[in-house]
């Protein structure tokens, strides 16, 4: 369902991304794992529009993200997006946070937009923090609600950018859980992920980014335990 | 000293100062409002020197230098004596009102940029990624942030409106300070009208700043107050 032909992109006269081809179908878990600065959250940033692209072509079911005809707004509605920084409305309750998306942005009626926000709450465990704002809740907690606030808005795809990089040790674990649980609930999944379990584990397959090219995918038995590429094994052996 | 104080005849104005009073709060709060919605578009347009609003951001640029940085007097007599010279003649409370609007709005655009530069970028980006359109982010995220950012720099601005536009009076406005001005040039009674005054300006002051706590209290309180 996403599609990216040679997808290059530069922030000035640095190059992050150089020619990437890949494809994710429907259902599919995908981690991509690299050093910081490889471009992987680069490339979750231009497959939902945050970031415009030089050169080539991202498709979501057949829509070119970067045409200037496309409609951002109802595109990005497919694609929940998840942040390292977790990115909570500091000055909104939980409930709030998730509610608001779809009443302003998809015209779902309050009772509506409620009833699915306490649903979504519930869903990732955070039912009895319904009327708490963000300050109140760990970093865990937190970045359970973002997950909650963006699956309020139905959307097909869901990207994660490091989503447990920011977190103490001891919170990596809740969020990784609800990641997984998503997963199992055959959710299409992008993960940009440091945690080498997790993308082993809950993957279809994973990809290696190595300054700005696709340096190797396949699924995680192959791309673990018989990386192809040198510079895959050099990467590996150095975060295990 | 033989000066001897007779409070009699202010007292027996007080209904008229008070309303007078009522004069002085209206213009401020117009001017403040006004001020609120052009300092934040002054802010906006301040922060995006990109493409089509580059016109709009000089503009934005020469009216926060000019507010902030020449006599809010000069301001005054700009709107009153400036436009009067071309041919544009405002009444005394229009001139007050757009002096004080235009003098709030700069020194607002300048409060409201720090405001929204404090706040992470990141949660504009979030914003978005929901599918909010620009205005939306701004309106439902990134504004109800800059409030409590602001919130005592915009109650200062307040307060100093209700006290600016006492120079109204030296373009025929009949506010506080003007209708003072007025009956004590009949009585001769100045020291005392302007004691007075001066008491109510102070009451005035208080009564903004009580309210302004109040209301802060009332919605920061679960964001951990401001």
């Amino acid at each position: 369902m996403i599609e990216i032909k040679n997808l290059h992109k530069q922030f000035g006269n640095l190059e992050v991304l150089k020619g990437i081809d890949l494809t994710v179908n429907r259902g599919e878990v995908l981690s991509i794992i690299g050093a910081s600065g490889s471009g992987k959250s680069t490339l979750l940033y231009c497959i939902n529009g945050l970031e415009s692209i030089q050169a080539g072509d991202i498709t979501i079911d057949d829509i070119r993200v970067h045409d200037p005809k496309t409609d951002l707004n109802k595109l990005r509605q497919k694609l929940g997006m998840v942040f390292q920084q977790w990115n909570s409305f500091p000055h909104l309750t939980a409930l709030e946070n998730v509610a608001l998306a779809p009443r302003i942005v998809k015209g779902k009626s309050k009772t509506e937009a409620t009833e699915k926000a306490i649903e979504q709450l519930r869903h990732v465990g955070l039912e009895s923090k319904i009327n708490s704002y963000p300050s109140a809740l760990s970093g865990g907690q937190q970045q359970r609600l973002a997950i909650a606030r963006a699956l309020a808005m139905e959307p097909e795809v869901m990207l994660f950018d490091e989503a447990t990089s920011a977190l103490d040790p001891e919170l990596v674990g809740e969020v990784l859980d609800t990641m997984r649980m998503l997963a199992s609930e055959g959710m299409t999944m992008i993960c940009v992920t440091h945690e080498m379990s997790f993308a082993r584990d809950v993957s279809d397959r994973v990809a290696y980014f190595h300054q700005g090219i696709m340096e190797e995918i396949g699924p995680p038995e192959q791309l673990f335990n018989n990386p192809q590429s040198a510079h895959t094994r050099n990467f590996l052996s150095k975060v295990r | 000293m033989d000066y001897n104080f007779h409070w009699q005849p202010v007292f027996r104005r007080l209904p008229e100062l008070l309303l007078a009073a009522l004069d002085t709060l209206q213009v401020a709060v117009l001017a403040i409002i006004l001020g609120i919605i052009l300092g934040l578009l002054l802010a906006v347009l301040k922060m995006n020197a990109t493409g089509k609003l580059k016109p709009l951001n000089w503009f934005a640029r020469s009216w926060i230098e000019l507010a902030r940085n020449t006599p809010v007097l000069l301001q005054l007599f700009f709107f009153g004596f400036g436009l009067g010279a071309l041919g544009l003649h405002l009444s005394p409370f229009m001139i007050v009102l757009a002096a004080l609007t235009f003098n709030c709005a700069g020194y607002l655009a300048e409060n409201f940029r720090g405001g929204l530069q404090s706040i992470p970028e990141t949660q504009l980006r979030a914003a978005r990624s929901l599918g909010m359109s620009a205005p939306k982010a701004y309106y439902y995220i990134l504004f109800p942030q800059v409030l409590r950012n602001v919130w005592h720099p915009l109650t200062n601005q307040i307060v100093w409106a209700v006290l600016m536009s006492s120079l109204g009076m030296l373009v025929g406005y009949q506010e506080l300070a003007g209708s003072a001005q007025y009956f004590a040039s009949r009585t001769y009674r100045i020291f005392e009208y302007f004691a007075v005054v001066a008491v109510i300006y102070y009451i005035l002051v208080k009564l903004i700043l009580a309210l302004s706590r109040l209301v802060a209290w009332r919605i920061f309180r679960g964001q951990g107050g401001v």
